[in-house]
């Protein structure tokens, strides 16, 4: 599996290594306080937040494994960018940024504690600064292994080198520099797997011959033939296609939950908006992130599709190597495609283009980690504001500076740990995935009912959270080996497939929340004024039109519009 | 502060000049181009990159000049 790399591609890795640390060495001397350094001044106009809103995403597990999840699912994976993302960023822009950038919060615990209180907002800080050390720490520790096992770098040398690349341009610029280098390894990414598509496609013979060279794959699996090839033809039952959900568990579960509770409420990715230069520009933020991401199922999933249809095919000689478990490796996909296609020189940019998703992945964790900690602990309960701007500015960005350095270190040792006991971390990540649905229920009761009081809030997150993580400790994926994937206090209930158990766990935080929520502001006494709740509650915003002087096109709901229908021609080509 | 379409455009104009040179370099290759079905990447990639850096800079210089 091994991939041999010549001159040319190591040059164009070092001109984009250099390209991404001139940025930050270019942006340094605008850092001349926190507010610089933490929230970007407030300055991002909306394309550049919106590219850096997707391309923060776009991380590299999130590349290999999406590729790798086309393999297993084939187009029922694009539910994850189509149903599983647009409506949540529609209405993460039209109807919860005017509250997000209106309340003037720096972060999302900085919000909740606004709409709500301070113990609302110390729980959701915490479990996300470390949510976020845990993420960035795994998927550094993926990065290494794949550049010690395919390219035969050394795993400590490449883990710190690429940590230190990243330290280099965040503490350098802080989230402009985060932001600045995301929208360009947003295009690398694109164009480094751009010939990949085509060549693969062509090799198959377009998407005809795809088709008809997936059918038998299907059948042969006790599938429909087009199966791999649709998205919602095939999901009347859990048994007729691979994801093994049915149309309403994927609405509900992915469409609904999974989607909202990430994209409306996950600081990693909303602080890109928050950086944008105006409400009209942080509302546009999400739906420019759309439109790329609508398409970028062709680029990471439709490779692995076609990756099924050639390990079919023994002419080929395409095999994914097996992983040590016994099953295939379906995170190498995407390495093994870019082996099997690109000659030297493409092959370079491609190899580029993931270790551009991984930095964009670790930059979002590390300035979002940086703003949480600087603000919503240290500011909060070390050392508050003494009144001097101008003082309280350099303070925190010294803090901020030396935060970067500490997450940094955090997220290595993290890497290191995640190599020694994988199961533990990946079992950690899963418990503090479980922290967005309740989140969602929360922050959108905040959003949209007046009378919702901060002890029902953070007993909602609370008890969401937990019995989300008894649901895990009580069922189990049919097929499941370790305790890590569920079942760690007894088996009351098999799933079929990792995928069902996961949507449900999901739908029963949510649900939990939302009920706790409700049931405890109807009996517990709203503490904030309505003059408090101004700019954070629906009723009591006035609602004024900031965009009347744009064109239609360039107001929200237009660009809304007009990604709502990309978003139906897609979902019905595909259907 | 600085407009990113200004690196962008100069990192995908470099790298673009590049590749172009390589593909160019080693059309005769056939072996080394027999993996991407005969097709010499290099060339068409390197040109898509150069043009669209080139297009990243000429509307970042344009604006410079309206300011």
């Amino acid at each position: 599996m091994r991939v041999d790399l010549s001159w040319i591609d190591y040059l164009i890795m070092i001109i984009y290594f250099l390209f991404v640390l001139g940025i930050g060495w270019f942006l340094r001397k605008f850092m001349k306080n926190a507010n610089a350094f933490l929230e970007a001044g407030r300055s991002m106009p909306a394309w550049v937040a919106g590219l850096a809103f997707i391309s923060t995403n776009l991380g590299a597990l999130e590349v290999m494994g999406m590729t790798g999840s086309g393999m297993k699912y084939g187009m029922l994976t694009t539910h994850f960018y189509w149903i599983g993302a647009i409506p949540a960023m529609i209405f993460l822009a039209l109807f919860m940024m005017p509250f997000y950038y209106g309340s003037k919060a720096r972060s999302v615990p900085e919000f909740l504690k606004l709409r709500y209180d301070e113990k609302t907002r110390a729980l959701n800080a915490i479990l996300f600064a470390v949510m976020t050390v845990l993420a960035s720490g795994i998927s550094m520790y993926a990065l290494a292994l794949l550049m010690e096992n395919v390219l035969g770098w050394n795993f400590d040398l490449s883990l710190w080198v690429s940590a230190l690349i990243v330290l280099g341009y965040t503490y350098l610029g802080g989230l402009s520099s985060a932001i600045y280098n995301e929208v360009l390894q947003f295009f690398i990414i694109v164009i480094g797997l751009l010939p990949l598509v085509f060549l693969a496609l062509k090799d198959v013979g377009g998407w005809v011959g795809l088709k008809a060279q997936l059918a038998p794959i299907a059948t042969a699996r006790g599938f429909a033939p087009e199966t791999f090839t649709t998205t919602w033809s095939h999901t009347g039952t859990a048994a007729s296609n691979p994801l093994g959900v049915e149309w309403y568990g994927i609405l509900f579960g992915l469409g609904f939950v999974l989607s909202f509770g990430y994209w409306c409420t996950n600081f990693l990715i909303v602080q890109r908006a928050f950086a944008a230069e105006s409400k009209a520009a942080a509302r546009k933020v999400p739906l420019i992130g759309a439109l790329p991401k609508m398409f970028i199922p062709f680029l990471i999933i439709v490779p692995g599709i076609i990756a099924l249809a050639l390990s079919n095919d023994p002419g080929k000689g395409f095999v994914i190597p097996a992983d040590p478990g016994g099953g295939l490796n379906y995170n190498l996909t995407i390495i093994m495609l870019l082996k099997q296609y690109l000659p030297a020189g493409v092959l370079g940019l491609g190899i580029t283009a993931l270790l551009a998703s991984f930095m964009s992945g670790m930059a979002g964790n590390v300035s979002a980690f940086n703003t949480v900690w600087t603000y919503d602990i240290y500011q909060s309960y070390m050392r508050p504001r003494t009144g001097d701007e101008e003082a309280d500015g350099k303070h925190y960005l010294k803090v901020g500076r030396i935060t970067t350095v500490v997450g940094i270190l955090l997220s290595i040792a993290s890497a290191y740990v995640a190599g020694k006991f994988g199961n533990i971390m990946d079992f950690l990540q899963t418990i503090f995935s479980l922290i967005n649905a309740p989140l969602f229920a929360v922050i959108f009761l905040g959003m949209f009912w007046k009378r919702t009081t901060g002890h029902a809030a953070f007993w909602g997150l609370l008890l969401g959270f937990l019995l989300a993580l008894l649901h895990h400790g009580l069922t189990i994926p049919a097929g499941a080996t370790s305790l890590v994937k569920g079942g760690w206090i007894a088996t009351l209930h098999t799933y079929p497939v990792e995928m069902a158990q996961n949507f449900w766990t999901a739908i029963i935080a949510f649900v939990v929340s939302t009920t706790v929520t409700i049931g405890l502001t109807l009996v517990t006494k709203q503490k904030k004024s309505d003059a408090e709740l101004t700019g954070l509650v629906y009723a009591l915003t006035p609602r004024t039109l900031d965009d009347k002087d744009l064109k239609w096109y360039q107001r929200p709901i237009g660009l809304a519009i007009l990604v709502g229908v990309i978003f139906l021609v897609l979902t019905i080509m595909f259907w | 502060m600085v407009d990113i379409r200004i690196p962008i455009g100069l990192m995908f104009s470099i790298v673009g000049v590049l590749i172009t040179g390589f593909g160019f370099f080693t059309m005769s290759n056939t072996e080394m181009y027999h993996k991407s079905l005969g097709v010499n990447v290099n060339i068409i990639m390197g040109i898509l990159m150069l043009v669209f850096g080139l297009i990243m800079l000429f509307f970042a210089f344009r604006k410079k000049k309206k300011v």
